[in-house]
């Protein structure tokens, strides 16, 4: 047995060396901005009716308790402000855990820089035991940090610690499920693919048993995100309920090992199939759209099903407001078409911001494409730069359109099902499809980078969130309004649709097309690099 | 004959490491050109360049006839190149890149492409990701070699194939030298290049330091003889065309110009040769007597295109 772990300390190094920049930045930004929002809530909450309002609202909309669950105790500030923390965040600490653990797994072993070190002195399991141990580490020191912070925020400690090793103990959960997922897949990309549906999956199973009533349903309890919105950090502090994750990563744990015991290095679980003898790919497109095609088509599945769950939910937005004096406000609002259109207008800015995603990581294929030497093999044909990155930004504009009318269409269709208002889906389709160019600025944005500083590619999601956090905690922040206005998001058409809307769609427009200009003189004149 | 590449002070900078300092280079239409040079020494660098893939800081660059830089599809329907590194998209099939890649490079000869297939011993229904380094290589290379380019860029095109597959590449070459095609055939071995090429032009530190015909540079190649004998003869250092005669014992080593050989040969047998080991030349050693630098040391990191700082 402890052949099997030799140079494991040797790798750990090797892995922090690696990591030196990814594992801190991340590290102290979840800590940073867990311990601001705790600050910025005192004022923002400053007495306990306060609270209790906010807390009523809150557990009050249906799409808030799908997108972030419930405040279980109306009285605490802690509960309260951290409500966007507990499962959004926990989520996308998740995908953080998921990448490092593949990295230094089956990355490795994909470009066979594993073997370059199996040659030397290195058991079978060290990478294994050197990437969970890398994963561990970094979780803990998460989750002690951001429990400090919090503390700093002006939180109480039992809650601040509760809160922040339910973070550290969801990240052991997920590095041990990528753990599994990194045996069983055969290349990297797959790997992340089948953690991060995995993640998606337990997000939608909390989403829909936090939407029970009363409280919780069975489903949250199948969910590693679910449980750690049932620490109830600040509303109860139920520590035993840290158990269950680390129950979890106990029982994955030995999996990923044996899973490991029964392949070889480089292998999958699943056999190769011999394929086509003879290529039908005629050009740069087809192999974009191959590269891409099965990517774009999960993406899609997941926005006609979002669109479904989240169309359902509106006939029940009205409701949500059952108090007099909620009517009166929605009155003055402009009746419950406003209030729907509101929510509607919020959920398709959300997926404007998820399909953000996907244009961004097609575009930035094109960096991953040149890094991997396939770039100079395409460019030494009689393919031009400007046909081959055209190819991909095609791919991700494309891609981008696609899944805003798909997804407006399915939210279309719900509504118009549970308002029985036909009328709805154009309408909404068409807001939906009013937010591609917002989006499209992302794209070229990527583009951009890509064409001038190729080494920044990363960067271009370092900008994402920063647009993100800017509209979902700017006003907290204090952030200037010319700094938010920076974000495309924040120009993002709402419904009712009208001549401003025109407006923005062609000044988004014209600005995508600008970057994207600039990014192709950029790519035109640099150096091919690695 | 015209030249199907000439370069002329080009200087090619990677921030502040000068990768290429004023290097010229030209290769006449028709003849297999070997560019030899250590690793580091700028051959990648020089072979991106001419392909368009890099930018020259300075000099000036024709590649049949056109500059690379700015007329970049038409010089790249008449040429083929074959990555020192070749990288494959790991979904793909060995059959479905060489069939991608010929139609990029404007069609390739279907007959010629089944029989190099063969040729190579290549099963083109395997995913990528599962080929070896060799494996990688014949993809590119059937790729290159099965369309109608004039001008072929190989870069160390037999690094990873075995001894079998490198005759067989050795007789495509030669095929297309006999089609009147145009082949510049990067290596840091000496004998490969020996082995193809009419002329040889020699880079280090990112300059050309000498070009010529292979009989030009039989100065250069020197071989290695190790023997062992029943008793040392006396005067072998000043046979001529022997070298730096080492004894220790009864183990005899030198370095032999192509001239000293038979005279050397001589002198051993007389004295009873028991054991004989010869070696050509390596670039290792023509660095270190003709330049007075280790090859090793000649540059830095300089060519290195490629490397992993993730």
């Amino acid at each position: 047995m402890r052949d099997t772990l030799v140079g494991t300390g040797s790798l750990i190094r090797l892995g922090l060396r690696r990591d030196r920049w990814l594992l801190p930045v991340w590290i102290l930004a979840f800590a940073v901005m867990a311990g601001s929002t705790a600050t910025a809530s005192a004022d923002l909450f400053p007495d306990l009716a306060s609270r209790v309002e906010a807390a009523r609202r809150l557990n009050g909309t249906a799409s808030v308790v799908a997108l972030f669950g419930r405040v279980y105790d109306p009285t605490s500030i802690g509960a309260l402000s951290m409500i966007k923390y507990t499962a959004f965040m926990t989520a996308v600490l998740a995908v953080l855990v998921v990448v490092v653990m593949v990295r230094h797994t089956r990355a490795d072993e994909e470009s066979g820089r594993l073997e370059l070190l199996g040659g030397g002195r290195l058991g079978r399991n060290a990478p294994l035991t050197a990437a969970l141990t890398i994963c561990v580490g970094a979780s803990l020191l998460l989750g002690l940090l951001s429990g400090a912070a919090l503390v700093a925020g002006g939180l109480p400690v039992a809650g601040s610690f509760a809160f922040g090793l339910g973070w550290a103990a969801t990240g052991l959960a997920f590095g041990a499920v990528a753990g599994v997922t990194a045996q069983i897949a055969s290349t990297s990309r797959s790997a992340i693919g089948m953690s991060s549906m995995i993640i998606a999956v337990t997000y939608v199973l909390r989403a829909v048993g936090d939407l029970a009533e009363p409280g919780p349903s069975f489903l949250s309890w199948l969910s590693p995100i679910g449980w750690n919105q049932q620490v109830r950090a600040y509303a109860g502090d139920r520590w035993w309920v840290l158990l269950l994750p680390l129950a979890l990563f106990a029982v994955l744990v030995p999996v990923a090992f044996a899973l490991r015991a029964r392949r070889d290095l480089g292998a999958g679980l699943r056999e190769e199939r011999p394929g086509p003898a003879r290529g039908s790919l005629a050009g740069v497109w087809d192999l974009a759209v191959r590269l891409q095609d099965r990517v774009l088509a999960a993406w899609l599945v997941a926005f006609v099903l979002f669109g479904a769950v989240i169309g359902s939910l509106v006939s029940g937005v009205e409701d949500f407001f059952g108090s007099a004096n909620a009517q009166d406000l929605i009155k003055q609002l402009g009746g419950g078409q406003a209030l729907t259109d509101a929510f509607l207008s919020a959920e398709i800015t959300i997926l404007g911001i998820l399909a953000a995603v996907f244009g961004i990581a097609a575009v930035n294929h094109l960096r991953a494409e040149e890094t991997a030497g396939h770039a100079e093999s395409l460019l030494s044909t009689t393919t031009t730069r400007t046909r081959w990155a055209t190819s991909h930004v095609v791919v991700a504009l494309a891609g981008v359109a696609l899944l805003m009318l798909l997804g407006g269409l399915s939210i279309g269709a719900g509504a118009a099902l549970s308002l029985h208002d036909g009328g709805q889906v154009a309408r909404v389709t068409a807001v939906s499809v009013a937010q591609v160019p917002g989006v499209w600025v992302m794209c070229s944005i990527a583009l951009a980078v890509f064409g001038w500083l190729p080494r920044l590619t990363p960067g271009v999601w370092g900008l994402y969130v920063a647009f993100v956090a800017l509209g979902e905690f700017g006003v907290l922040w204090h952030a200037p309004q010319w700094l938010t206005d920076l974000s495309p998001f924040q120009h993002a058409p709402r419904l009712p649709l009208d001549s401003g809307t025109v407006t923005a769609v062609v000044a988004l427009t014209a600005t995508a097309a600008v970057v994207a200009a600039l990014g192709y003189v950029g790519w035109r004149r640099r150096d091919l690099t690695a | 004959m015209a030249n199907v590449i000439e370069l002329t002070g080009v200087t090619k900078r990677f921030g502040h490491v000068t990768a290429l300092d004023g290097l010229d280079l030209s290769v006449s239409a028709g003849e297999v050109h070997g560019f030899l040079g250590p690793n580091g020494a700028g051959k990648t660098t020089t072979l991106r360049l001419v392909l368009g893939l890099l930018r020259a800081d300075a000099g000036s660059m024709t590649v049949l006839g056109l500059d690379p830089w700015r007329d970049v599809a038409e010089l790249h329907r008449r040429l083929a190149y074959v990555p020192g590194d070749v990288a494959l998209w790991p979904n793909l099939t060995g059959g479905e890149v060489i069939d991608l890649l010929g139609r990029l490079q404007g069609g390739q000869d279907a007959a010629r492409r089944d029989r190099l297939v063969e040729l190579f011993d290549l099963d083109p229904t395997r995913r990528a990701r599962t080929y070896s380094k060799g494996n990688r290589q014949k993809v590119a290379l059937i790729a290159a070699l099965a369309t109608d380019a004039e001008l072929l860029l190989l870069d160390e095109p037999t690094s990873g194939l075995d001894p079998l597959m490198e005759d067989a590449f050795r007789g495509e070459v030669r095929a297309l030298r006999d089609q009147g095609r145009s082949v510049l055939l990067s290596s840091h071995i000496l004998s490969e290049a020996e082995a193809l090429s009419d002329r040889v032009s020699i880079i280090r530190a990112g300059k050309v330091v000498e070009t010529g015909g292979l009989d030009q540079l039989r100065h250069l190649t020197r071989t290695s003889v190790t023997a062992d004998v029943r008793t040392v003869p006396e005067g072998l250092e000043r046979l001529p065309g022997v070298h730096d005669v080492v004894v220790v014992n009864h183990r005899v080593s030198a370095q032999v110009e192509p001239s000293g050989l038979e005279p050397i040969m001589h002198a051993l047998t007389a004295a009873g040769l028991r054991t004989l080991t010869s070696q050509p030349p390596t670039l290792e050693d023509l660095f270190l007597r003709h330049y007075g630098v280790a090859a090793g040391d000649a540059t830095d990191d300089a060519g290195a295109g490629r490397s992993d700082r993730a």
